[in-house]
């Protein structure tokens, strides 16, 4: 840091008016007596929640709002996850916890036998359903979670695929990069097409 | 998802008919009792000794009810200015929210840390809250009323008519600091103890340019007495507000300082001092200064409705209902009076939704640095014009009025610091 690196800054003078300071109070009196007076403004903007809520509005966007976690189901009704780990280790706040085991499928290694969330841990910072190869955790537009203990809100696999059931109209799945985005009906590309040469 | 026997007496609270039928109900009930019991009080009415204990007794209940509105007031102005709703789930408006309070403070634990001074930690709310309902004497609400069925004995609406009115009102706002003091100081509590000596510094600095400002008015008036000042300005048409603007200003920031308000609320505001005074207070006690803050609140608007605006005087430049001293016309006066005080009131809500916190270093010298010599500039002036003898005029004082204003704008235009200093004004941190 040099000498002349440094910006000397004064703060701005006041003209003799400003520094009376009553015509700046009655500026702002006219701004918020305006807010005061503007019923049509208050509302459009206020939400009379539960009655009003943003689904209803249909100002809430469905496709990117993060609210709780589901585990998707394939086409085959089997569990979308292949235990990877992957998720888990994304987790800034670690809140999810797996237990892997051997998959009774051909096409999997792997699947979970257990798939806890926290909820009340959870940030929902959506990194675990980036980080997800399958697509199979996914984040719901439902955000009204209530519950009465600490342990009702860690959701095991079973609440997390009852979810998915409860939303997977609201929310249709995404069709993961292994299974050609769709294209082979839900299983992974190495199972519908063993035979193709691939690059990744 | 919610219970729908829960949902339906939410609804039942909100609907308009319980709170406006419930409440009409009331009132009609009110109004039938007193009709029934009119022969037994008659004579009490216009007994000069005990129609204004009736007054006092009307009144305390009036201004404690609308000091627990003014809780309700405060949020839903507060939400008004900030584009949403105040409170609307308790009641229709939020009107049962005051109910909903206060039943919350009286169930809530109330705690009494051990290390605090126990006299003084009890005695710092009822203090501060009892003190500030007593200015409340001496306020005329209505002038006064000739009774029909006994004609030529005047009542007055004033509880007590105090020959020095103006500085029992002023005595009695001194007192209120003690409140605070107390508080802070028996909370036992660094943070605390600076909240209440900031707060008390405040508010003794700030009773200066009311002094000064009220002393101008005086010298105008001629009287202290606070129902003759109100009768001279509604005989003559001419509030003091229009004849001396300045002293009311004065009078009007100094009321802003001494009920610990924004911009001048840095004794209690949360992101300073936690909660200041008020830390260790819980439950009732908290409640108590905040009810003694809105009664310190409706004090000073009353006070300044009676010495500015013409107290119960309809219009400004009419003498319309001066001499009128009906029963009807009594009550109209009440209404017009609580009209303004309520205007006031909304004025102050308004003001802490608009302006920032001054820091403690800024308000002080706003004071001691701007307020305190345009009082006595103002008050020199008012002394010369009453020497002159035009005191009486509103023209004269209007013109002084005008001419102290010049002279502050040349002063200000002078130098080129803000009158509330400079953050380099400050002494610098200690290496």
């Amino acid at each position: 840091m040099r000498d002349e690196d440094v910006i000397e800054i004064s703060e701005p003078e006041l003209t003799a008016a400003e520094r009376l300071y009553l015509p700046q109070i009655f500026d702002g009196l006219k701004t918020t007596v305006r807010h005061m007076f503007d019923l049509k403004r208050r509302k459009e903007i206020v939400h009379q929640y539960p009655e009003d809520t943003r689904q209803g509005r249909g100002t809430l966007r469905v496709s990117n709002y993060r609210g709780v976690h589901r585990l998707n189901k394939d086409p085959d009704g089997r569990v979308a996850c292949v235990a990877c780990f992957m998720c888990s280790t994304a987790c800034p706040v670690h809140c999810i916890h797996i237990e892997a085991g051997e998959s009774p499928w051909p096409d999997r290694e792997k699947y979970p036998v257990k798939f806890e969330i926290d909820e009340l841990r959870c940030i929902y910072c959506g990194m675990c359903e980036e980080a997800c190869p399958c697509d199979a955790i996914e984040l719901t537009p439902h955000y009204e979670l209530v519950g009465r203990t600490r342990e009702e809100m860690i959701f095991d696999k079973e609440k997390l695929l009852q979810i998915y059931e409860e939303t997977k109209h609201i929310k249709p799945r995404k069709n993961p990069p292994i299974t050609d985005y769709g294209l082979t009906g839900g299983q992974s590309r190495d199972v519908a097409q063993p035979n193709v040469e691939r690059k990744v | 998802m919610i219970d729908p026997t829960v949902r339906r007496i939410e609804n039942l609270l909100r609907s308009p008919l319980l709170i406006f039928g419930g409440g009409g109900l009331l009132t009609a009930l009110a109004f039938v009792v007193l009709w029934l019991l009119f022969p037994f009080y008659r004579d009490l009415l216009s007994h000069p000794f005990w129609f204004p204990v009736i007054v006092m007794a009307v009144m305390l209940t009036l201004i404690l009810t609308s000091t627990a509105v003014c809780i309700l007031f405060e949020r839903k102005i507060a939400g008004f200015t900030q584009d949403r709703f105040g409170p609307n789930r308790v009641g229709f408006w939020g009107l049962l929210q005051p109910l909903a309070d206060g039943l919350k403070f009286l169930l809530k634990e109330d705690i009494t840390p051990r290390h605090v001074d126990r006299p003084l930690f009890l005695l710092a709310p009822a203090l501060a809250l009892g003190v500030s309902l007593l200015g409340f004497a001496i306020i005329p609400w209505a002038g006064e009323v000739e009774w029909p069925w006994a004609p030529g004995v005047r009542v007055s609406t004033q509880v007590f008519s105090l020959n020095i009115g103006i500085l029992y009102l002023l005595s009695v706002g001194a007192v209120g600091v003690y409140g605070i003091v107390l508080a802070g100081y028996a909370s036992n509590n660094k943070y605390s103890f600076f909240g209440g000596m900031r707060a008390a510094a405040q508010m003794i600095s700030y009773e200066l340019p009311l002094g000064l400002a009220l002393l101008c008015l005086l010298l105008t008036t001629g009287t202290l007495r606070l129902e003759e000042i109100v009768e001279q300005q509604a005989r003559s048409g001419i509030w003091y507000v229009f004849m001396q603007p300045l002293p009311f200003l004065l009078v009007l920031v100094s009321s802003f300082a001494e009920a610990n308000r924004t911009p001048f609320d840095l004794a209690e505001a949360e992101q300073e001092l936690v909660g200041g005074f008020h830390t260790e207070y819980s439950s009732m006690k908290f409640a108590m200064f905040f009810l003694g803050e809105y009664a310190h609140l409706v004090t000073g608007s009353a006070f300044m409705v009676a010495l500015f605006f013409g107290g119960w005087a309809p219009l400004p430049f009419t003498s319309w209902l001066a001499d009128n001293v009906a029963w009807w016309a009594m009550l109209l006066k009440l209404g017009i009076y609580l009209g303004k005080v309520a205007l006031f009131i909304w004025f102050f809500m308004l003001i802490r939704w608009t302006i920032p916190r001054f820091r403690f270093d800024q308000l002080m010298r706003l004071c001691w640095l701007s307020l305190v010599p345009v009082g006595i500039g103002l008050l020199i002036g008012v002394a010369l014009l009453v020497a002159l003898g035009w005191h009486r005029h509103w023209w004269a004082n209007l013109g002084l009025n005008l001419l102290v204003l010049l002279i502050m704008l040349w002063y200000a235009g002078r130098s080129k610091t803000p009158v509330t200093g400079r953050q380099s004004d400050l002494p610098p941190v200690p290496a």
